[in-house]
């Protein structure tokens, strides 16, 4: 069947509805903040014989790009081989392991086979991150796990609804193995819920268009989605670019761990080669398959938001090299800080390669860290156990037209940070103070965003403070003459004294009694530019604004002030900058 | 009519007088008589008043006899829009100046790793001071007020006109803000003082924060502009009261405006959904969504049993939250600018990318030279060609050509489908985000009616209405001035938040009475304050809820203020029900919010005489201006009716075009409109015979 173009863009837009009102409909309902509040989830249509990505919500979390197909994909196949268990209409499997398509154990998805008289036609599938699957330490992000086993329950693709009746045995089991789980229950039914609806709308799209045209629009878009990103790749001359990416440490052994890219531009398409990377690590800053593509992906879009995603979009996209290296690890390597650390890297990997070759699209580095700090305790006035998170932002990366973003969320991600005054009610601590990290934005002629400065301590009772962050050794790469920004800074001040975790940025169960501190700093993105070449006013505003000091005016920018309040000393300026 | 006026002072006429980003709209009217006059001006944003004298005169109005001036006015919007701001300092506990500048951590798209914000005081004019409360309003570090006194002096000889006093957890204790406000008037040379908690006694410290700096930083503008436009209707023989829309949809005396005044941010729109919430009563309608499609986007709300949604927490652009109950206005980034354009994959798109006010669609002749939704009408003979062709100087050939080109050759197909293929998929974008707007309050659109207005509205509405099952469409009898009118018909409002943040099953019900109470007589008296001849006062009483464990906040309307703890926990489950089809039964509630609107409801107006009974015809033949051939599935040779003459109460079938002063509105084949009582018409979708 041919279709002609103008109904291929009806179906789309119509595909593209019913994603994002199972994204809507996912967010509303659900019970945890990280999902309700934060949108770490995201909800998908794939295919029926290989999983293969159809269409996405808009308002799914970015480090989902692409990672359900990968998780369709080896559940279609488990089916086949008969290691999981045959649908039925009505059925939802729920799998979080990382090494069958997934991320870290948090992620959870739900898949659902969809039916058109009688026949499996695709699937609906949603991730939701859960805020606790049992493991080490609550949260799942254990920086000191050596094995999967220590981060969580791990879930083989099985049946949780039956003929649309949740499993009280399975769900028992779950409940069973990790924490807060009476709660859980509204995320499960909100993450039902949500196929539920995609169900109905993807029934009344089918319906009203026709399968077979439906069908036959699908395929069709997927080969003109081919056709639009490479006609974005065009914009890449031909060549050979390279970059190297480095995550601090893993968490055990205090070792950089390197991620090496070298991106081919041949023909019109991509090959992304991650050889020479370093080898699957003790900690648990290792990747897993699904993970690592889908942040190349994710990279990719944040380049070229204009793509649709469907599975045709990466189909000029190449990746190699992985095997063997910490970008593919095995069963058991411990992976908590797949989605939310490496990933990241692997995303500043892809533009500080490409960067050259599309200088006006790309930024430097951003802060590139999730900024994960947990703080589990007890609090004797109200006689129970908490555990707080704290996630934060950092600086962006200098582009081509602009300074970068302050305190912008991560990579990976799109979520807004707690108010304090929420945290303070919830939890025993106090903020000492709230603010930028002034000096972090690399320098450049657009330089980079500034970090968070926060500190905070603790009023009553005891607790354990644990970090999985990075950028604590290596600041945000800048680009292009750009200076890197910051790095990481986490200090624990207890009785007084100052303790930086030998990881720099990461640590777990560090013992804090009342009054004792936390402060970090979070890294500014890279410059972008020669630093020299920034208008000097900007410096000087910048000064007045107290985002640099007079000296670092002078050291990074070649910016000499005199006076009070400071003016350009227009002949030390010209003497510095040559 | 200007002479007439002796019958004008007895009658005593209302004006309702909006100001939108281009024109000024005013509507006046007399009840008595039912006499109406209305004017369409250009706006003049610099100073709005000279536009607001010229639609006064322009429509004949006799100033001295108005009886009352109800005014919407964007001069705080486009103040925060634009950033054009009087110049504000913030005084804010020792630690955390920049909360203003941090904002929740995010960025302004979810791909792009570009994006800029700038917060609404700069960093230096932020100044902190030692105090600090903790969550239970217990005192952590004293006030130092010597600190307060010298950051007063500093922000003033920085040359700031207006200040902010924003202290950590003042919901739960003002009275560091309170003193620090009590300092500072001792040196501050005006009253241009906002404390943090009086808007919003709510916590999260960003939020209430940039509603504190909306409203300083506003507050000398509004104060102005309120003063000298007194000033000038009573140099022009006024003298009654004048009234100003707030953002709530409610009225407020020009003499308090200012004191509350990021509430009148986003007024504009909420004047055109009470407009449509009382056409839709009055029509036996009560259920509406709203949809005012303009050039660059179109805006959506909702409106159940006549009361248009109330949120308070919007967020007007990025980071940008004002967090004062409003009318849930949403903006769709679609409008007869969108532009058209075939990708590289071969596959039309529309939007996001508009031609804007200038250079506007092509046949604006004003430079664009993309094709647009606008264009494609005027392409498909649902615009009138002659009113382009004659003064723009672009003719309907040149638009055709440049479809071909640009549209037709690489889709394959003519300009003519090619137009049509950009209505389609424009159309049903359009109706996708309305869609997440209604889903996303808990709707389904099915039912409801829609209510087409604005310029492009009664354009797109039977196909919308079509794509969204929806069964019928309302286009009131003046959509162009559809704001000005809600004006004329506002309420008096004031809106109260209390934040009691107790689990419901050891919440103390007298404690929630009380507030009810409190916010009730506070209400009142504001009320009565205002010398306005009510019908009736009105409360609605709804609380916020939530699960425990849960960040997300459920409205839920209440009966009345004396709810047992039974009747909260069954209307909360049902509420959580409908909205999300999800039963949760061994969670327990928490109630967070409790609200109160007391409305002051004005007398009944005839909307009928909005157009002129005059002007009726007798029958559809003579209301008929001339035919043209419009394009629905292929061309129908389609009659052009002239609105202000169709008859009372008459019945046609699609295809037609019923063209009026500023719209067209659009009836396609199938579809039944007829005319009712007060002057609207309704549109059955699949009604025709």
């Amino acid at each position: 069947m041919t279709l002609d173009p103008i109904t291929l863009s009806v179906i789309q837009a119509g595909l593209q509805q019913v994603c994002d009102e199972m994204d809507l409909s996912f967010s509303r309902a659900a019970f945890s903040p990280v999902i309700a509040e934060a949108n770490d989830r995201s909800d998908g249509i794939y295919a029926a014989e290989d999983g293969a990505l159809i269409a996405q919500g808009a308002g799914g979390l970015p480090v989902f790009v692409g990672t359900m197909q990968y998780s369709t994909a080896t559940l279609v196949s488990m089916i086949a081989s008969g290691k999981a268990a045959k649908p039925r209409p009505g059925d939802i499997y729920i799998v979080n392991d990382p090494y069958l398509g997934g991320t870290h154990l948090m992620d959870v998805r739900f898949a659902r086979p969809f039916y058109r008289n009688g026949e499996i036609w695709c699937w609906l599938s949603n991730t939701g991150h859960w805020p606790d699957t049992g493991g080490a330490v609550p949260g799942g992000f254990s920086a000191s796990a050596t094995s999967v086993e220590q981060e969580g329950l791990r879930l083989p693709p099985v049946r949780l609804f039956k003929q649309g009746e949740l499993d009280p045995e399975i769900y028992a089991i779950i409940t069973s193995n990790i924490r807060v789980a009476d709660q859980r229950i509204g995320d499960v039914k909100a993450q039902a819920a949500a196929l539920l609806v995609g169900e109905e709308r993807l029934n009344e799209l089918l319906d009203r268009y026709g399968d077979e045209t439906v069908r036959a629009a699908i395929a069709e878009l997927r080969n003109r989605a081919t056709i639009q990103m490479r006609a974005f790749l065009s914009e890449i001359p031909e060549g050979t670019y390279e970059a190297t990416a480095w995550v601090d440490s893993d968490g055990v052994v205090n070792e950089p761990l390197a991620i090496r890219l070298s991106v081919a531009k041949i023909d019109d398409g991509l090959t992304f080669d991650f050889t020479g990377s370093s080898a699957p690590c003790a900690g648990p800053m290792n990747s897993v398959r699904a993970t690592t593509l889908s942040s190349v992906y994710l990279a990719m879009r944040h380049i070229f938001p204009e793509v649709p995603m469907n599975a045709g979009a990466f189909a000029p996209l190449t990746i190699t090299g992985i095997e063997g290296t910490f970008l593919d690890a095995q069963y058991p390597r411990p992976v908590s800080g797949c989605a939310a650390e490496v990933s990241q890297r692997i995303a500043e990997a892809v533009f500080a390669a490409l960067v050259p070759a599309l200088p006006d699209r790309i930024t430097a580095a951003p802060a590139g860290t999730s900024g994960n700090f947990a703080l589990g305790g007890h609090d004797p006035a109200r006689g129970r156990d908490f555990v707080m998170y704290q996630l934060s932002g950092g600086g962006y990366g200098g582009n081509a037209d602009h300074d970068g973003l302050a305190n912008g969320c991560s990579t990976i991600g799109i979520s807004k940070a707690p108010p304090i005054e929420i945290m303070e009610q919830a939890f025993p601590v106090l903020y000492r103070h709230y603010a930028l990290h002034e000096g972090s934005g690399g320098a450049g002629e657009h330089r980079g965003g500034f970090g968070l400065d926060y500190e905070l301590e603790l009023r009553r009772g005891s607790a354990r403070a644990s970090f999985v962050m990075d950028h604590g050794r290596f600041g945000p790469q800048g680009v292009l003459g750009g200076r890197d920004g910051t790095p990481n800074q986490v200090t624990v001040w207890q009785s007084g004294q100052p303790h930086t975790p030998a990881h720099l940025s990461k640590e777990q169960d560090i013992p804090l009694a009342p009054g004792d501190r936390v402060h970090v700093r979070t890294p500014g993105g890279g410059g972008y530019g020669d630093p020299m070449k920034r208008a000097p006013e900007a410096v000087l505003e910048d000064v007045r604004l107290e985002r640099y000091t007079p000296e670092q005016a002078e050291a990074l920018f070649g910016v000499a002030l005199i006076g009070t309040p400071p003016r350009i000393d227009p002949d030390r300026t010209a003497a510095l900058r040559g | 009519m200007a002479n007439d006026t002796s019958l004008e002072r007895a009658a005593g006429a209302i004006v309702g007088v909006d100001v939108g980003g281009t024109f000024t709209d005013l509507v006046e009217l007399d009840p008595a008589t039912g006499r109406v006059r209305l004017a369409k001006v250009p706006s003049t944003l610099d100073n709005q008043a000279f536009g607001v004298l010229n639609a006064l005169k322009h429509a004949g109005c006799d100033l001295a006899a108005l009886d009352l001036i109800v005014h919407g006015t964007t001069t705080t919007t486009n103040a925060v829009l634009e950033r054009k701001l009087s110049r504000t300092g913030l005084i804010t506990t020792r630690g955390f100046r920049d909360v203003l500048e941090l904002g929740r951590r995010t960025r302004p798209q979810a791909y792009g790793m570009k994006g800029e914000f700038t917060p609404l005081i700069p960093r230096d004019l932020r100044i902190e001071v030692p105090e600090r409360m903790d969550s239970a309003g217990e005192v952590v570090t004293a006030l130092d007020e010597d600190a307060v006194r010298a950051a007063g002096q500093r922000l003033l000889d920085m040359g700031c006109e207006a200040v902010v006093v924003h202290f950590l957890h003042s919901y739960a204790n003002p009275s560091h803000e309170l003193r620090a406000a009590e300092v500072l008037r001792s040196l501050w040379p005006n009253d241009y003082i906002t404390v943090g908690h009086a808007l919003l006694s709510e916590s999260r410290e960003f939020e209430r924060g940039v509603t504190a700096a909306v409203n300083a930083s506003v507050q000398p503008i509004i104060d102005r502009y309120i003063r000298r436009l007194t000033q000038e209707l009573k140099n022009g023989g006024y003298h009654s009261d004048i009234l100003v829309m707030n953002g709530n949809g409610g009225m407020v005396s020009a003499g308090r405006v200012a004191l509350e005044a990021a509430k009148t941010v986003m007024s504009g729109p909420a004047s055109g959904v009470m407009a449509a919430a009382y056409t839709g009563r009055k029509a036996g309608l009560p259920n509406l969504i709203t949809y005012d499609m303009g050039g660059t986007s179109t805006d959506v709300a909702l409106i159940r049993n006549a009361e248009p949604t109330v949120s308070n927490e919007i967020e007007i652009e990025y980071a940008m939250p004002i967090h004062v109950p409003m009318v849930d206005v949403r903006t769709v980034g679609a409008g007869g600018g969108s532009i058209a354009r075939v990708n590289p994959a071969g596959l039309l798109e529309v939007g996001p990318e508009s031609a804007g006010a200038t250079p506007g669609p092509i046949c604006y002749g004003r430079g664009g030279t993309e094709p647009t939704i606008s264009d494609a009408n005027l392409v498909l003979g649902r615009l009138d060609p002659s009113k382009f062709t004659g003064h723009t100087g672009v003719t309907v050939e040149h638009v055709r050509h440049i479809f071909e080109a640009e549209l037709g050759a690489p889709l394959g197909v003519d300009a003519t489908e090619a137009a049509a293929a950009v209505i389609r998929l424009g159309n049903m974008k359009m109706a996708g985000a309305i869609r997440m707007v209604s889903v996303s309050l808990g709707a389904d659109p099915r039912d409801f009616a829609l209510f087409a207005f604005g310029g492009a509205g009664p354009l797109h509405a039977s196909a919308l209405a079509r794509e969204l099952g929806i069964p019928r469409v309302l286009v009131p009898s003046r959509p162009g001035i559809t704001n000005a009118i809600g004006c004329v018909v506002a309420d008096l409002r004031h809106d109260f938040v209390r934040t009691l943040n107790a689990p419901l099953d050891t919440l103390d019900l007298t404690r929630l009475h009380g507030v009810f109470a409190e916010q009730a007589a506070e209400g009142e008296a504001l009320i009565a304050a205002e010398r306005i001849t009510l019908r009736e006062t009105r409360h609605l009483y709804s609380v916020d809820m939530q699960f425990i464990g849960q960040t997300h906040l459920l409205r839920v309307p209440l009966p009345g203020p004396d709810v047992s703890r039974k009747t909260l926990q069954q209307l909360f489950e049902t509420a959580y029900f409908n909205r999300f089809r999800v039963q949760l039964d061994n969670i327990r509630a928490n109630l967070v919010n409790v609200n109160c609107s007391v409305i002051g409801t004005r007398a009944e107006l005839d909307l009928s005489t909005l157009i002129d009974p005059a002007e009726r015809r007798e029958t559809l033949a003579e209301a008929e201006l001339s035919r043209r051939p419009v394009y629905f599935d292929g061309w129908h040779d389609t009659p052009v009716y002239w609105r202000d003459h169709l008859p009372t109460g008459f019945t046609l079938d699609g295809p037609a075009i019923v063209t009026q002063m500023d719209t067209t509105v659009l009836i396609e084949p199938g579809d039944r409109a007829t005319g009712d009582a007060n002057g609207n018409i309704l549109i059955e979708i699949g009604g025709a015979a």
